[in-house]
């Protein structure tokens, strides 16, 4: 059974003067954790903002949870959790100061403490907001969304500019936000954070959704996957065929050294090494090299996501 | 954390919750402010100590206390409502903090109201440090406190109009600025400390107009002179404050 979309966007239009930053965009994203990616100036920012009320689109229609984030605001913004890509804190205000006074303006918020202590903002102490270092700041911003015990998270860029730990800590949180039942939306230009995290992954270029999928699917599509392996020279390349599927080719590309493209899964590597027990061959170095989200995006894009 | 901890729950709290801890942690911030103490505490105690007891402007018959203590009163109210708030409002726009609250369970206009109350909280203890200041100097005020009270409400709703239309449209850094420049310039020319008819005709006529010069000059006639209720003074600072919130109303950007 297929619930409810908790984010629906249609036909969705918005212009900032000349510029057009979301032009007709289409997007549904069901429960659990949906990755939007695109390079910047995409219109990541501008589709989120529209989800969560700060954008009127102009033309389309927008439903978050089933309402009109403008029109029934009041009623959505208690059911949200919004991190913004920065600031939001009153620069005089201690880290846990301002997530208590957050907490308060919710009915049934999280222990405070514990939040805190799970991101380690714990060490802030008297330190004031303008005086954190910028993944002190970006973990408060995380918790500042998640502290309402929302029903849908929004995260804009929750990683940008964190050092690999601190990212890998934050992707447990989504996890385990997930696991809890919390819708996440987030944006990102890290394929490897949308990989790692999202179940479904909506790709933006020019303000539209130009594929959307599971990873794997996205990945599926396009370009070949490739398999290679070392063996000893003049393996019979017509007998490792027919043992392969229709689709699928082989080559020795220098004397002991074979590619396999194709779609490269576990059975198609359980034939190939099958196939070499059976002729007696020791296949040394094999190396499987997958279509990655990064291929799928150049190649529909033809651009490179950072740059 | 355990499972389920995330588990959604969510709802606002209630309005009147929200709204006491949005205005308690708002004045918690402005009284930790050592900029916004200067302006709005040490300021008009040193004017209000330093010029009642030395000789240096000439204000009138009478004690000197009596003429500036009222003065002062009014140069508190604009501190607050006006350059207090124009400052740190422009500031929270700034630093996203107005964009952040706008997705949480406050409502703008309980936030506005939140921001109202810190307001009054922090002009009630101004208030009470300068009069028992004035009152250590010999102050002896007359009137009707109900025509106090009306002139300090309508004064801060006009200075909070104004305050508010500039941290809503101008840059921070220029709000800083001009709300600074603004204090000084009324503070002076307002008749707070100097008395207006210090100045030439044609310049009073206008000065006597500005909601500083109002609420100076209708606290002045209440407290030193026991006139009944300044209508004229009400009347210019009820103008003030609907044309003030009005803009602000319509003008203010929360980005």
């Amino acid at each position: 059974m297929r619930s409810e979309p908790v984010v629906q966007l249609t036909s969705v239009v918005k212009r900032y003067g000349s510029k057009t930053a979301v032009d007709g965009l289409d997007l549904e994203a069901a429960a659990g954790i949906t990755a939007v990616l695109g390079p910047n100036g995409a219109g990541k920012t501008t589709t989120i903002e529209t989800c969560e009320g700060y954008r009127k689109p102009d033309a389309g229609t927008v439903r978050v949870l089933g309402l009109d984030p403008v029109g029934q605001a009041a009623e959505l913004r208690p059911r949200i959790g919004v991190m913004l890509q920065s600031g939001g804190v009153y620069s005089g205000a201690r880290a846990d100061e301002m997530l208590r006074h957050v907490a308060k303006l919710h009915a049934h918020p999280l222990d405070v403490d514990a939040l805190i202590e799970r991101l380690g903002l714990g060490s802030c102490g008297r330190t004031t907001y303008r005086r954190l270092s910028g993944g002190q700041q970006q973990r408060l911003a995380l918790a500042l969304a998640v502290v309402g015990r929302p029903e849908l998270v929004f995260l804009d860029e929750p990683t940008a500019g964190l050092d690999p730990q601190a990212r890998r800590a934050t992707w447990d949180l989504v996890r385990e936000l997930r696991a809890d039942g919390v819708s996440v939306i987030l944006t990102t230009h890290h394929m490897d954070e949308a990989e790692q995290l999202a179940d479904d992954v909506a790709i933006i270029d020019a303000g539209r959704v130009i594929a959307q999928g599971s990873p794997e699917q996205l990945c599926k599509g396009g370009a070949e996957n490739t398999l290679r392996f070392s063996g000893r020279p003049g393996l019979d390349i017509a007998s490792l065929l027919k043992a392969l599927p229709m689709d699928t080719q082989a080559a020795e590309l220098t004397p002991g050294s074979y590619r396999v493209t194709g779609t490269v899964d576990p059975q198609l590597l359980a034939t190939v090494t099958t196939w070499c027990a059976q002729h007696g061959v020791m296949p040394d170095r094999i190396s499987v090299e997958r279509h990655t989200l990064e291929d799928v995006f150049l190649e529909l894009t033809g651009k490179e996501l950072r740059g | 954390m355990s499972t389920g901890t995330y588990s959604p729950k969510p709802g606002a709290a209630p309005m009147g919750r929200m709204i006491t801890a949005q205005a308690l942690f708002e004045t918690k911030m402005l009284l930790r402010n050592g900029e916004q103490l200067l302006l709005t505490v040490v300021i008009p105690s040193l004017l209000l100590v330093l010029f009642s007891s030395v000789d240096i402007i000439d204000t009138g018959s009478g004690k000197s206390v009596d003429f500036l203590a009222p003065g002062i009163l009014a140069l508190a109210v604009m501190s607050t409502a006006f350059t207090g708030q124009a400052i740190s409002t422009g500031f929270e726009r700034r630093y996203g903090v107005l964009k952040r609250l706008g997705t949480s369970p406050l409502p703008r206009w309980a936030l506005m109201t939140a921001k109202t109350l810190s307001v009054l909280v922090i002009e009630v203890l101004q208030i009470a440090l300068l009069t028992a200041i004035a009152f250590a100097l010999g102050w002896s005020p007359q009137g009707n406190p109900f025509a106090v009270v009306l002139l300090l409400i309508l004064g801060t709703a006009a200075f909070s109009g104004l305050g508010l239309l500039m941290a809503g449209t101008l840059k921070a850094e220029a709000t800083l600025a001009a709300a600074n420049l603004v204090f000084l310039l009324l503070l002076v020319g307002g008749g707070v400390i100097v008395p207006l008819d210090k100045f030439p005709d044609a310049a009073q006529n206008v000065l006597g107009l500005l909601p500083i010069s109002a609420l100076s000059d209708g606290l002045r006639d209440v407290l030193q002179h026991g006139a009944g209720m300044p209508w004229g003074n009400l009347a210019i600072l009820a103008v003030w404050a609907v044309l003030g919130l009005g803009a602000a109303a319509r003008f203010f950007r929360w980005e």
